[in-house]
């Protein structure tokens, strides 16, 4: 009865085993995952670890990844958190904000996790802040720095200062260095620059600082000659330029080569312009340049030295800012997890989250990046370092601003 | 032989038409007949996947999985109807999708502060936050199809490569103004780059289907009505419809109008279902995304639009426990589906239920039918 099938027809209805068969692998995968997650909790505390490990942004997620990892790994051979080994599971979300909540619903439904080192970018993490409200469950970014991340519920700490007061920061530095005219050159359309810029300007006028010019360039720009000319002819004391150091490297050089020699102020976008893989200005150009920054590896601390050295016996190379964060960031829940098994709760039950979640807001932890504590938001206080180039171009820690 | 017969067929398939015996003896349902069995369907489904998610057999991260399905199955039915039956290229879907997404947040959020609705109501559904939702869903379809209208009308005179170039430079033009109105117009509107957030999660899964099971229903009945034969005989030949009286520039219109504006209600669900928007997000590689969909599925058949659409959606989340080489998998099924079969998954074949239960009625089964018809259809073109 089947001796007519053509070639056609088997090639449609293998097409069509396939997508079954598809399917079907997904609902035994989702099965299986539910099983494990039923399992946990006896001996190890599972947690989760996401952000962006493939894409755009993966630098930093990779970065904050392998600082959380660094953590865990220190934490389990000390014997881990009250006597049980923590159990990292880490999931990709592409820095797509659908693949976040994905990743995380799977990480809370099918896997069961006590608590989530992520995300790491603003728009995920904001994604992930909404959807873990409901289900009250303590989640620690290392760098997410939009106000609204920790707005929506008391669940959601971040490791990391914001866009904003990084801005204020920069400008209380700019008063105490005495500068009286500061203008400001930003990235137009991010809110990354454009949140800094803005606070800058308003901390700025409110200290008595003049702005002398603002001007913006676009995502993209390579020439920004233009806008040098209109900022060096209003003649100001310093520059400052909130942004990511590929653009800030090109800045100063056609700064200087305008003949620019004053102060250009920065922020923690500017965290590898020398030294890295690659250098994106002159160190003879670089004199004069000031960011603050939470983390830099010329920080003389014991334990930022001791991170340095552990980090580079792990992975070979040199810590970033991000590295230092996700650290952190898994240092903050661990502290919080602590509390939470002191206290003797059933893991995974909801007396358990909240315990790690007041863990984690009534504790202070002495991070890579300074000391972290919680006032009754998700916001933390800690001091911040200003960051200075030497003559041969490395970075040296200029001073460090307390809380 | 049976191949020659498949291709010389195809211009003719459309929505429906497939080999039939001809005859006054063959029964057949009447049309009423047919809507009722095919909305019992589509209820018992719904209604089951409702008391399956309410079991807990299927958990909430695989029902937001599934809402993530029925999304983008409105997407891709939707870019079928411009891409399959109209017969161009448009590479700005997402643009369309941004509209709606925006425009029905952005109702949604003004509406429930001025009513006085709060977030619970939006999960526990009360009747004035359902009535918000469908109406932020409708607002979030009319911003589209009226980006869709300023679109089409210059852009339809251009044909192929052009109109693929200037639809793509059009959804640029939506992304852009999307990220600066804030600081143009001097309020806040969409938030600017840092995104709107603060967006309720009204989408579920019940709302998704039921939208899924609307746009799947309109855009069948528009393809079987006078509209939508106009609107194939277009692709199939332009000057020929043109010279039997069909007005190419109205019905092509139409039909790039009535896909923009199922996108707009497909990223009013994604706005809820994700609960923050971002420009960024519906760049470039979010059309290129649906359009892989519908091309894999094969244009013009729906059918394959949705099941291309599950697949492709689901393929990333189930191979998640293998991170890195997801992206390799999802590529190679791509890969191997344009090499073998190069007009998508399902051709243009287009899957009815009131077929298979006419033959079934007329005991007319593939195997003891497929010389009989062979014949017939040679006769036929002879």
């Amino acid at each position: 009865m089947f001796e007519n099938v053509s070639r056609r027809n088997f090639l449609q209805v293998s097409a069509a085993g396939v997508a079954i068969l598809g399917l079907a692998g997904c609902n035994g995968g989702g099965s299986e995952g539910g099983s494990e997650g039923g399992e946990g909790g006896s001996g190890s505390i599972k947690v989760g670890i996401m952000g962006p490990h493939t894409g755009d942004n993966s630098s930093y997620g990779l970065a904050c990844l392998n600082g959380a990892q660094l953590y865990f790994k220190q934490l389990n051979a000390d014997g881990g958190v009250n006597g049980k080994q923590i159990e990292a599971i880490v999931y990709d979300e592409k820095g797509d904000a659908t693949e976040a909540v994905n990743a995380y619903n799977r990480l809370v439904q099918e896997d069961g996790v006590t608590g989530i080192v992520g995300d790491v970018t603003t728009g995920p993490t904001i994604a992930v802040a909404q959807a873990s409200v409901a289900d009250n469950m303590p989640c620690v970014t290392p760098s997410a720095t939009a106000a609204d991340v920790v707005t929506y519920g008391s669940n959601y700490f971040r490791a990391c200062v914001t866009d904003p007061e990084q801005g204020r920061v920069m400008a209380n530095f700019a008063a105490e260095q005495g500068y009286k005219s500061v203008a400001t050159l930003y990235l137009n359309g991010s809110d990354y620059s454009e949140g800094v810029n803005d606070a800058f300007v308003e901390e700025a006028e409110a200290q008595g600082i003049t702005i002398t010019a603002q001007e913006s360039y676009s995502e993209g720009d390579v020439d920004f000659n233009t806008q040098l000319t209109n900022i060096i002819n209003t003649n100001p004391d310093a520059i400052l330029v909130p942004n990511y150091y590929q653009d800030d490297g090109m800045i100063v050089t056609q700064a200087r080569a305008q003949g620019y020699d004053k102060v250009f102020l920065g922020v923690d976008g500017w965290s590898g312009i020398y030294g890295g893989s690659e250098n994106y200005a002159d160190a003879a150009d670089l004199h004069d340049c000031y960011y603050c920054c939470a983390f830099s590896s010329s920080n003389d601390s014991e334990v930022a030295a001791q991170f340095i050295e552990d980090y580079e016996a792990e992975y070979g190379e040199t810590p970033t800012n991000f590295c230092a964060l996700g650290y952190d960031a898994a240092m903050v829940l661990a502290n919080g997890l602590a509390a939470a098994e002191e206290a003797g709760f059933g893991a995974g039950s909801e007396d358990y989250k909240q315990a790690v979640i007041d863990g984690i807001a009534g504790g202070t932890v002495e991070g890579v990046t300074g000391s972290i504590s919680y006032e009754g938001t998700g916001d933390p206080i800690k001091s911040s370092l200003i960051i200075t180039f030497a003559e041969d171009g490395t970075e040296e820690t200029f001073e460090v601003l307390e809380a | 032989m049976e191949e020659e017969v498949m291709t010389e067929k195809r211009p003719i398939i459309s929505a429906g038409g497939g080999p039939r015996l001809e005859g006054a003896d063959r029964k057949s349902l009447p049309m009423p007949a047919r809507y009722a069995i095919n909305a019992v369907v589509v209820l018992v489904l719904l209604v089951l996947g409702e008391l399956m998610i309410d079991g807990g057999v299927v958990n909430r991260y695989q029902s937001t999985v599934l809402e993530q399905v029925g999304i983008y199955i409105i997407l891709a039915v939707s870019l079928n109807i411009a891409t399959g039956y109209l017969g161009q290229l448009p590479l700005g879907h997402a643009g369309f999708m941004s509209m709606g997404a925006y425009g029905c947040s952005i109702f949604i959020i003004r509406m429930s502060e001025a009513l006085g609705v709060g977030a619970r109501d939006f999960v526990t559904g009360s009747p004035l936050a359902l009535a918000l939702v469908l109406g932020g869903l409708v607002v979030g379809g009319i911003c589209a199809a009226i980006a869709g209208i300023i679109i089409g009308i210059p852009a339809l005179r251009l044909k192929g490569d052009y109109l693929a170039i200037i639809t793509l430079a059009f959804a640029e033009i939506i992304r852009v103004v999307m990220l600066n109105i804030d600081d143009v117009v001097g309020f806040d509107l969409t938030g600017g780059a840092a995104g709107l957030t603060g967006i309720p999660g009204y989408s579920s899964f019940l709302l998704v289907f039921g939208c899924v099971a609307v746009v799947c229903f309109l855009t069948h009945t528009m393809m079987k009505s006078r509209h939508g034969r106009a609107i194939l005989a277009i692709r199939d030949n332009e000057i020929a419809a043109e010279a039997s009286g069909v007005n190419t520039t109205y019905y092509k219109t139409l039909a790039f109008v009535v896909s923009a504006f199922f996108a707009g209600v497909a990223g009013g669900l994604y706005a809820g279902c994700v609960g923050v928007l971002q420009p960024a997000v519906f760049g470039f590689m979010k059309s290129i995304e649906i359009l892989v969909m519908v091309v894999l599925g094969g244009m013009g058949s729906m059918l394959g639009s949705a099941l291309s659409a599950t697949v492709l959606t689901i393929l990333p989340e189930a191979l998640r426990a293998f991170s890195e080489y997801r992206m390799i998998a999802y590529a190679i099924v791509l890969i191997l589906v344009m090499i073998f079969r190069p007009q998508g998954l399902l051709g243009s074949y287009d899957f009815s239920l009131s077929r298979i239960i006419e033959r079934v009625m007329n005991r007319d089964f593939p195997w003891s039918r497929s010389k009989g018809t062979a014949e017939g259809k040679e006769a036929a073109d002879a």
